[in-house]
């Protein structure tokens, strides 16, 4: 297990690679996958078992990102873990190449659910669980959310069915920053009282800073009898300063001299 | 129909515990008995049918061969994505079984009427599409599908063809004869084939011998049966219970005009791009649109005296 500080770093240099990988690829959702990068530090550096030089092991703790238009930050966190060299990143968004925006398994270590359409990851998580109750595994089952793709309802007939099934080998994590693709989350559609909802539907439900990885360790490490679901508040855009808290870096790619800008404030020589 | 699939479900069960049957809570009469035999192998999801086929994803990426079933448009189009990206695109053993096809619910109205499932189906990159027309079809289709890789569509339907002696001479993928006979061919998917074969029967009395196929696989389509068929004949009919957009008879067009086949004497029977908003017995519907033996009559009988 990674310290804290070794977590951090691990979550900056994550942050590095993806404002590259966008600049590079004229890609974006750059917002999203900053806010998110603290709780794939935590969960890869911290919490999951797995194998980088086995990704099939079929002991591993199952990792799905939903919001699968953060997958720059797991493709930059799988390469940072090994499973594939770091120099593949460059390739990212590239035509002819395996790394799309959206996240996709097809040829890439570490990955088990291609996904970009929202809605997704929580139903197939909710199965992969209770497989492993079924055969008696003890690996868990890790969905990263946003809270934008919550507006699906895919996600709330899998919230009941996972606590009508018991499924306390299953951790959601939702990326609250509180903007989605036009506005806040709550001038779109509400999503208050969401703690309140998702005890509702039967979930163990824990509050944190989802930039601090004291807070995200101790919420998600530990077992539970009901499915656990975390509420991650976190910052769109977290570690740029122009970027932090504008839905615009939903949409746009760092260049030219915003590049350079984000560069220095994630600490990275140009 | 369904009980013979039942029947197949049953063995593949009790031979693989890793055989999983999942319900979007329909099946009333008809599985009580496989919960009570294979309780862990069995779940009702609910009427959820979105979650449906991502749990069945879920369970299918940790080994488990998977059926679903629902009924009518619920297992296919209401969770069409899911079946896209999560089933398809991962290659998953999911096999998708949906009754009531055609107009099996006529009565119940629109939102039952499966008349697109076929060509929204068959346009999903590697699904196997299949729509029996016996009970021994199904019952066949059901094991081969479980063995085989990737998403099978088995579409379920009320009515059967009546045959003096089905066999067991079925292949997924392999077009089967279901009346032999010299003049006209009709190509025919699920249980409208009794239709074809009570027109064989009328067009007997004039001399007119009709030879019936059965093409319960619509993908991957038998292509060089179809073309041997279709050079050997005088004409040939295609008959499906269901929009003409995308299915069986547009398969077979596209067969044709990419090997450079012309066929002089040819005729697609289906529903012509549009919603039925009558309501009525699926033997009241395939008259309205039709889809019968009446019909195939009479275009045969065009053919004959043209």
């Amino acid at each position: 297990m990674l310290s804290n500080i070794e977590t951090q770093e691990l979550a900056r240099k994550v942050r590095i690679h993806a404002v590259k990988m966008v600049n590079k690829g004229g890609s974006s959702h750059i917002g999203s996958v900053l806010s998110v990068v603290d709780i794939l530090a935590v969960l890869y550096g911290k919490v999951m078992q797995y194998r980088s030089n086995n990704p099939k092991w079929d002991g591993r703790d199952r990792f799905i990102l939903s919001k699968g238009h953060a997958g720059a930050g797991v493709y930059a966190i799988l390469a940072e873990c090994g499973f594939f060299d770091i120099v593949e990143l460059d390739k990212h968004y590239q035509d002819g190449s395996i790394f799309s925006g959206h996240v996709s398994h097809k040829g890439v270590p570490g990955v088990e659910l291609s996904t970009g359409s929202l809605g997704h990851g929580l139903p197939v998580a909710s199965g992969m669980a209770l497989a492993a109750k079924i055969d008696k595994k003890t690996h868990k089952v890790f969905v990263v959310m946003s809270d934008g793709e919550l507006d699906e309802g895919s996600n709330w007939e899998a919230f009941m069915f996972a606590a009508h099934h018991g499924l306390n080998n299953l951790t959601a994590v939702i990326d609250r920053n509180k903007l989605q693709s036009m506005r806040t989350t709550e001038e779109t559609l509400s999503l208050e009282p969401l703690r309140d909802k998702l005890i509702a539907f039967g979930w163990n439900v824990i509050e944190v800073d989802g930039h601090d990885h004291d807070e995200l360790f101790s919420a998600i490490d530990g077992d539970t009898k009901k499915p656990k679901v975390i509420i991650a508040n976190t910052i769109k855009g977290k570690g740029v300063s122009f970027m932090e808290n504008e839905i615009a870096w939903h949409y746009r790619t760092p260049n030219g001299r915003l590049f350079d800008q984000a560069m220095k404030d994630l600490g990275e020589k140009i | 129909m369904r009980d013979a699939l039942m029947k197949s479900l049953f063995q593949l069960a009790d031979k693989d515990p890793n055989l999983m049957l999942l319900t979007g809570d329909l099946g009333y009469g008809v599985f009580e008995e496989f919960e009570k035999k294979y309780p862990k192998q069995y779940l009702n999801i609910g009427v959820a049918e979105q979650n449906m086929m991502g749990v069945a994803a879920g369970l299918a990426l940790e080994g488990k061969i998977i059926f679903t079933y629902s009924i009518g448009n619920f297992p296919t189009l209401r969770c069409l994505e899911q079946i896209r990206n999560d089933a398809c695109y991962h290659e998953l053993n999911i096999n998708i079984i949906a009754t009531g096809g055609g107009f099996s619910y006529g009565g119940l109205g629109m939102s039952h009427h499966a008349t697109e499932d076929l060509a929204i189906m068959r346009a999903l990159p590697g699904v196997t599409v299949v729509s029996p027309c016996t009970e021994r079809e199904a019952e066949l289709a059901t094991v081969e599908l479980s063995l085989r890789k990737g998403v099978g569509y088995l579409r379920i339907d009320k009515t059967k063809a009546e045959l003096e002696s089905d066999s067991d001479d079925f292949k997924i993928g392999r077009a089967r004869t279901l009346v032999k006979g010299t003049d006209y061919t009709i190509f025919v998917t699920g249980g409208i084939a009794e239709e074809a074969v009570k027109a064989s029967k009328i067009l007997e009395e004039s001399k007119i011998s009709l030879n019936i196929v059965s093409i319960h696989t619509l993908k991957p389509l038998d292509a060089r049966f179809i073309k041997n068929e279709i050079k050997s004949k005088k004409g040939v009919i295609v008959i499906e219970e269901g929009v003409l957009i995308g299915g069986l008879g547009s398969s077979i067009c596209e067969l044709c005009v990419d090997s450079g086949i012309t066929i002089n004497n040819f005729k697609r029977l289906g529903i012509d791009d549009h919603y039925s908003s009558e309501v009525g017995s699926q033997e009241f519907l395939r008259d309205k649109y039709k889809l019968n033996s009446k019909a195939i009559v009479k275009e045969v009988l065009k053919f004959v005296n043209k």
